[in-house]
């Protein structure tokens, strides 16, 4: 015999037994009674890069590749690689983008997923390169809210510990 | 329009020809199709003593309860809808609703399209009978978001982002809407109020303040008309400084800025037009219905042309690279399918009303301008003058042009909330009310009912506009 869960009328209290004792009772306002347990739900997904991987084994190595198609009529070069030209459907191929570039446009985050607020605040930035048709969305480092504006030289640095991950590569200010 | 700012970076991306927009509508769109009636739960944080399938339950009762001639034995079969399988853990959450609402052995299938799952449920009815499938389709959905922390269900929205390139940043919508409303300040405001400005970022930080006080005005608007919708989970008065000293949740959108999460069910009945004069004597005619797409990732987004409404000209946009991140291409080509099924030529006079998609404030005015209710560049004034607002409501604030194509009379997405999988079709209800003129009756107050309306469009959106539906909807009676 297990004793009833404790009884409350608001779904915060709710959650905070749940994080407790991992049982409670939520009585709304007519009354009724609904037993809400906490359900832990956690996974480790095997997940490829494929075609994507150059990429991410190129930031481990401390170079930023992007594509280009490789038909030559098209030649459309992507920031954020894609191993098919999204234009014209043609195979791409890996080329090494410029390290430096300028803000497209950014912002700060207060907020985000649950998994980073503890990095917050942090800066989002999509970044523009000269010759290339598409941007390119990375964390911005060394700077605060005030500094930034569209337009601002931006260059890239690498994690010298990557974890293949596309946080392996962010911007800075350029001096 | 004003020339293009002159300080644009070196680097901005060079204007690629893209796509072309599609060029042809098919001429016919199937049998005619009606809104018979519909059904909303009231949106709230939390229902812990109502899951998916009784919110469902309530809704549709509330819908059946509308026509007595309707019984569940006259329904041909169902489109179910909700967004995400995470906020359920329970797959094949669609199967319940449909042996729940005792619907078996009927036809169902699940619609899932992001942020758009609910508009996309509308119309997959829509689809089902103008296609002679089937005669009366039910389409029912739900999002039941309380089920997790807000940050974790923050998580669960932005795994609807590219998990190679865009989640691991940040896994946070907001701050993909917030790049896009900055680059659309810059387009637009920075020049058009701030050209006289010499230092650059100075101009850019003024134009951005310039902005967010503009997109204030938005969430006052949606915020205070919900006070007349029972439904709605967060209506309230508030002034422009409000929402300004509201949390910052990702610069420069501040929390009574967002739609908030929600839990909720909404169903929709449509039928075919015998069955429409059988059910009821005011039906809604489902006049035009249209889609678009936009790449995943935002960084993909083409530097191109703007496919042009029939009331716009190529010269109107000469200089402006589309859609790049400032606006929704999706949202374009969805006006330009359904407007052109509508047989609509200018928007803001053949539409009395929309019920939009503004997750945020920043989405509704680059909204205004995908559906031509402005052009492109001109949002902030189109706000600033009252174009969208409801005559006869004070702001606390003048709204001169009041009246002229009220959007979001409901409250939207940012008073009203957003259970993902029932917002569009609550979108569905909404409008269909407002066309019927039984807002009275089903709101218990007559405040938000507009006079006379004969067309209303409703207008659903997926994240960073990857995805958008558009329906138009137009009183079947006298």
């Amino acid at each position: 015999m297990r004793a009833r869960p404790p009884t409350y009328s608001k779904f915060r209290e709710v959650q905070a037994e749940l994080e407790r004792s991992g049982a409670a009772i939520y009585r709304d306002t007519d009354g009724v009674e609904s037993l809400v347990i906490k359900f832990p739900y956690q996974i480790n997904y095997i997940h490829s890069y494929a075609e994507d991987s150059p990429f991410f084994l190129g930031l481990a190595e401390g170079k930023l590749r992007g594509s280009k198609c490789r038909r030559v009529k098209c030649g459309f070069v992507f920031a954020t690689p894609r191993s098919h030209c999204m234009v014209c459907g043609s195979p791409t191929e890996w080329i090494d983008l410029p390290t430096k570039g300028r803000l497209h446009s950014w912002t700060t985050c207060h907020f985000g997923s649950e998994a980073f607020l503890k990095e917050t605040p942090y800066n989002l930035a999509l970044v523009e390169f000269a010759g290339v048709g598409s941007v390119l969305l990375a964390r911005l480092k060394d700077c605060v809210e005030s500094d930034l504006y569209v337009g601002m030289p931006v260059e890239a640095r690498f994690d010298p510990n990557p974890k293949y991950s596309i946080t392996d590569v962010w911007f800075v200010p350029s001096k | 329009m004003p020339a293009r700012p002159k300080a644009r970076s070196k680097g901005t991306p060079a204007r690629r020809p893209t796509a072309r927009p599609r060029s042809v509508t098919p001429p016919s769109k199937g049998r005619r199709v009606y809104m018979v009636t519909g059904g909303v739960t009231k949106f709230a944080k939390a229902h812990p003593s109502m899951d998916f399938r009784l919110m469902v339950k309530r809704a549709y009762d509330y819908a059946l309860k509308d026509i007595p001639e309707l019984t569940a034995d006259r329904i041909d079969g169902t489109r179910i809808s909700y967004f995400s399988d995470h906020f359920t853990r329970q797959l094949k959450a669609a199967s319940m609703v449909q042996d729940y609402l005792g619907m078996n052995p009927k036809g169902s299938v699940r619609i899932e399209w992001g942020g758009a799952t609910g508009g996309e449920c509308f119309q997959a009815a829509y689809e089902a009978v103008a296609s002679g499938r089937m005669d009366v389709c039910l389409a029912a959905g739900f999002e039941t978001m309380s089920r997790v922390a807000t940050w974790k269900g923050n998580e669960f929205i932005a795994l609807a982002s590219d998990t190679n390139f865009d989640f691991p940043l940040g896994g946070f919508y907001t701050g993909y809407y917030a790049l896009m409303v900055i680059r659309h300040i810059y387009e637009y405001l920075r020049l058009q109020k701030f050209a006289h400005v010499k230092d650059e970022r100075e101009a850019q930080r003024l134009a951005i303040a310039e902005g967010s006080r503009i997109m204030s005005l938005v969430s006052v608007k949606n915020h205070r008309n919900a006070l007349h919708n029972p439904y709605a989970q967060y209506p309230k008065r508030l002034t422009v400084e409000d929402v300004l000293r509201s949390e910052m949740i990702s610069y420069p959108l501040t929390r009574e800025q967002i739609c908030t999460m929600s839990d909720g069910a909404a169903v929709v009945v449509m039928c075919d037009e015998e069955r429409a004069k059988e059910f009821t004597d005011r039906p809604v005619r489902v006049i035009g219905v249209g889609t678009g797409t936009d790449t995943m990732r935002l960084a993909d987004r083409p530097f191109g042309k703007v496919p042009l409404l029939p009331h716009e000209k190529a010269k109107d946009y000469e200089d402006l690279p589309y859609p790049g991140v400032h606006s929704f291409r999706a949202g374009r080509a969805a006006g330009i399918e359904a407007y052109r099924h509508a047989g609509i030529t200018n928007p803001n006079r053949d539409l009395d009303f929309i019920e939009l998609h503004d997750a945020y404030a920043s989405s509704e005015i680059q909204t205004y301008e995908d559906l031509g209710l402005c052009r492109y560049g001109e949002g902030y004034g189109f706000t600033e003058r009252g174009d969208p607002f409801l005559k006869g409501i004070d702001y606390g604030f003048p709204t001169p042009n009041a009246g002229a194509i009220p959007v979001n009379p409901s409250g939207g997405l940012i008073a009203c909330g957003h259970p993902v999988g029932a917002t569009g079709l609550m979108q569905g209800v909404f409008a269909f009310w407002q066309l019927q003129g039984t807002i009275a009756k089903h709101f218990g107050d007559p405040a938000l009912q507009l006079k006379d309306p004969k067309r209303g469009a409703i207008h659903s959106h997926a994240g960073t506009g990857s995805a958008v539906t558009v329906s138009i909807l137009e009183r079947g009676f006298r």
